[in-house]
């Protein structure tokens, strides 16, 4: 079990000091999980750190590539809101 | 709503008596009252003891902001809460808005920008982090950077600004690095008015929402201004305006932080677009009016020293304030720098002498005849809004265009910022600074749509007059056709003293009798 960086992640490195395993590599385009190591934080913490902290929807997915912090729930802007606006935006 | 608010701040503009202590340890000279009817800055109210430490800092004093230049070095990526005024993954060049950086640096790069900036432009007397994250949840990166640079270019100041979350336990090592300024961001003493702020913050392992989140925040806020003040540190506050959620709050907010010890509060305008991805900014949520954020910051004035000049700088500005030199300093340029780092010191500390000799000069000649030594705690009446009602002629706002030096020495046409003065019989005062295109205004082609020109005009509503180097012909018949009469006749001269001039010729021409239809909005 380990859960994965992706592309949208934005280098802040809130994540990479608050891993107990070391597992979270300062790579490039974007921060990286090291499989071998994540733990998910099991047997460390109620949840794994880099999530908790992470202040990117959908940066860090788990084994199924489920957004651990899905759309909405870290910004509070409901996904169909965001939506409409970036539709408007693109329309000017 | 917008119509309430502003009624409910014109309520508040009565002539409040207010109680000036003395200032401990009792002024050797100089205006002790919390505001200077003369055309002080915004700092004669506070103990020479404080004014001394500030008296260079372009952030604290509005007079030193025209001398001295500062530099945000961008080392704090991390932050531990999220604000609804901010969206992490944005960064555009051309934007200028706290969190908003360019390049990320490593300390060791942030060391080798500052004195490479320090050693170009001699103003440069601090150097402040900022961000784009928050410093104290990057403790290592920045103390690191603290560290190496107290060795290496002691003259500086260093100073933080903060969320307040890490705060209390940031203090020993805040106190350590010699740090004697720091600035929390305090929107709110009420968790549920918080709730509407701050979605989350990270504390002891969790992520935590809403009001327990907010609350957890507040209390680590406070105790981190008490343990600050309680160690001689000095705190200023930041507070953003939220119009609909903390503006009537803030006034609570600024009379309990200065309660506290903190020696400036500064209240600062929302910035929401849609395009910046904010809660706010997609929520439709929508900023304050300049008229309202004068409103507020004036009956804050009466608790507390408000700050006037801030600029809402991006986290790795650099120059003098209003300016952004970033461009000139970037990591490659800086390497290709050959610098010589003693004799750049030396510039800064000859220069720092000759304007603090020239400061206190004009300050010795405002306050010449003034009996203030050791004055015992008088009660005085500070005129709100209204100032000067039995003197003749009403106050009137005029906008000023200057690249700083504290004369008027911008064209028109290239000001990207306008600094606000309000004139009066009892004087000028700057009360505050009107960006005109500053933030970005689109995905595709910032600047599309409306022209610099309306937009610059609409940015100085309420303006009765524009001084400035020069101006061009077609702005000047646009402006005089919305009512700022455009004045190219005082170049090159100190600001307050033509600012009072233009008023007293207003003064003499009738203009200043009856209310205008913009300050009755107003």
């Amino acid at each position: 079990m380990a859960v994965e960086i992706v592309e949208s992640c934005v280098n802040c490195w809130a994540c990479a000091p608050l891993c107990p395993n070391n597992a979270i590599v300062a790579a490039q385009p974007h921060f990286l999980v090291d499989d071998e190591k994540c733990t998910e934080c099991l047997g460390d913490f109620a949840a794994p750190q880099c999530v908790a902290i992470c202040p990117i929807e959908g940066a860090i997915v788990n084994e199924w590539n489920e957004a651990m912090n899905p759309p909405g729930s870290l910004t509070g802007i409901p996904p169909a809101r965001w939506a409409a606006v970036q539709a408007e935006i693109a329309a000017r | 709503m917008l119509k309430e608010e502003q009624i409910h701040f014109a309520e508040n503009t009565v002539d409040l008596p207010v109680i000036v202590k003395p200032a401990a340890p009792a002024p050797t000279g100089g205006c002790s009252a919390a505001s200077c009817g003369s055309a002080a800055s915004q700092l004669s109210g506070l103990p020479d003891e404080i004014r001394r430490r500030v008296q260079d800092h372009p952030c604290y004093s509005e007079e030193a902001h025209h001398h001295f230049a500062r530099m945000h070095a961008a080392v704090a990526p991390a932050c531990n809460i999220q604000c609804h005024y901010c969206n992490r993954k944005y960064d555009c060049a051309n934007e200028s808005r706290p969190g908003v950086v360019s390049e990320l640096l490593t300390p060791e790069q942030a060391v080798m920008k500052t004195l490479a900036v320090a050693a170009a432009i001699p103003q440069m007397s601090v150097l402040g982090i900022a961000g784009p994250g928050d410093p104290l949840a990057n403790p290592a990166r920045t103390f690191a950077t603290f560290r190496m640079l107290a060795e290496k270019a002691p003259d500086l100041k260093l100073c933080v600004s903060t969320n307040g979350l890490a705060l209390p336990a940031c203090v020993e090592e805040l106190a350590k690095h010699n740090i004697d300024h720091v600035t929390i961001t305090i929107n709110c003493i009420d968790p549920d008015v918080g709730a509407k702020i701050y979605p989350w913050i990270f504390w002891e392992n969790k992520r935590i929402h809403g009001r327990e989140a907010a609350a957890i925040l507040i209390e680590q806020q406070q105790r981190g201004l008490e343990m600050l003040v309680a160690r001689g540190i000095l705190v200023k506050v930041n507070s953003v305006m939220i119009p609909g959620v903390n503006d009537r709050h803030l006034q609570e907010v600024s009379r309990i932080v200065k309660a506290k010890g903190a020696f400036l509060h500064n209240v600062m305008p929302l910035i929401a677009e849609a395009e910046h991805g904010t809660f706010y900014g997609v929520m439709g949520q929508r900023s304050p009016t300049a008229a309202e954020l004068k409103a507020l910051q004036d009956a804050c004035a009466g608790d507390m020293n408000m700050m006037r000049h801030c600029r809402q700088c991006r986290a790795d500005a650099v120059g003098l304030l209003g300016e952004d030199r970033g461009a000139e300093f970037t990591m490659d340029k800086v390497a290709a720098m050959e610098i010589d780092h003693e004799a750049a010191m030396a510039r800064r500390l000859a220069l720092r002498a000759k304007v603090a000799a020239e400061l206190e000069a004009k300050r010795a000649a405002r306050h010449g005849a003034d009996s203030a030594h050791g004055a015992p705690a008088v009660p005085q009446v500070i005129t709100l809004q209204r100032p000067a009602q039995a003197a003749p002629g009403r106050a009137a706002l005029m906008a000023v265009a200057s690249k700083g030096g504290g004369v008027i020495n911008e064209h028109f046409g290239h000001a990207r910022e306008f600094l606000i003065y309000e004139a009066a019989a009892a004087g000028a005062k700057l009360v505050g600074t009107r960006k005109t295109d500053l933030y970005c205004a689109g995905n595709d082609g910032c600047g599309d749509g409306e022209t610099v020109l309306a937009r610059t005009i609409r940015a100085l509503e309420g303006c009765e007059a524009v001084l400035c180097a020069r101006i061009g012909f077609e702005p000047w018949g646009q402006l005089e056709a919305a009512g700022i009469k455009p004045n190219g006749e005082h170049a090159l001269e100190a600001i307050e003293d033509a600012v009072m001039a233009v008023w007293r010729e207003m003064l003499a021409a009738g203009k200043l009798d009856a209310p205008t239809a913009a300050k009755r909005r107003a």
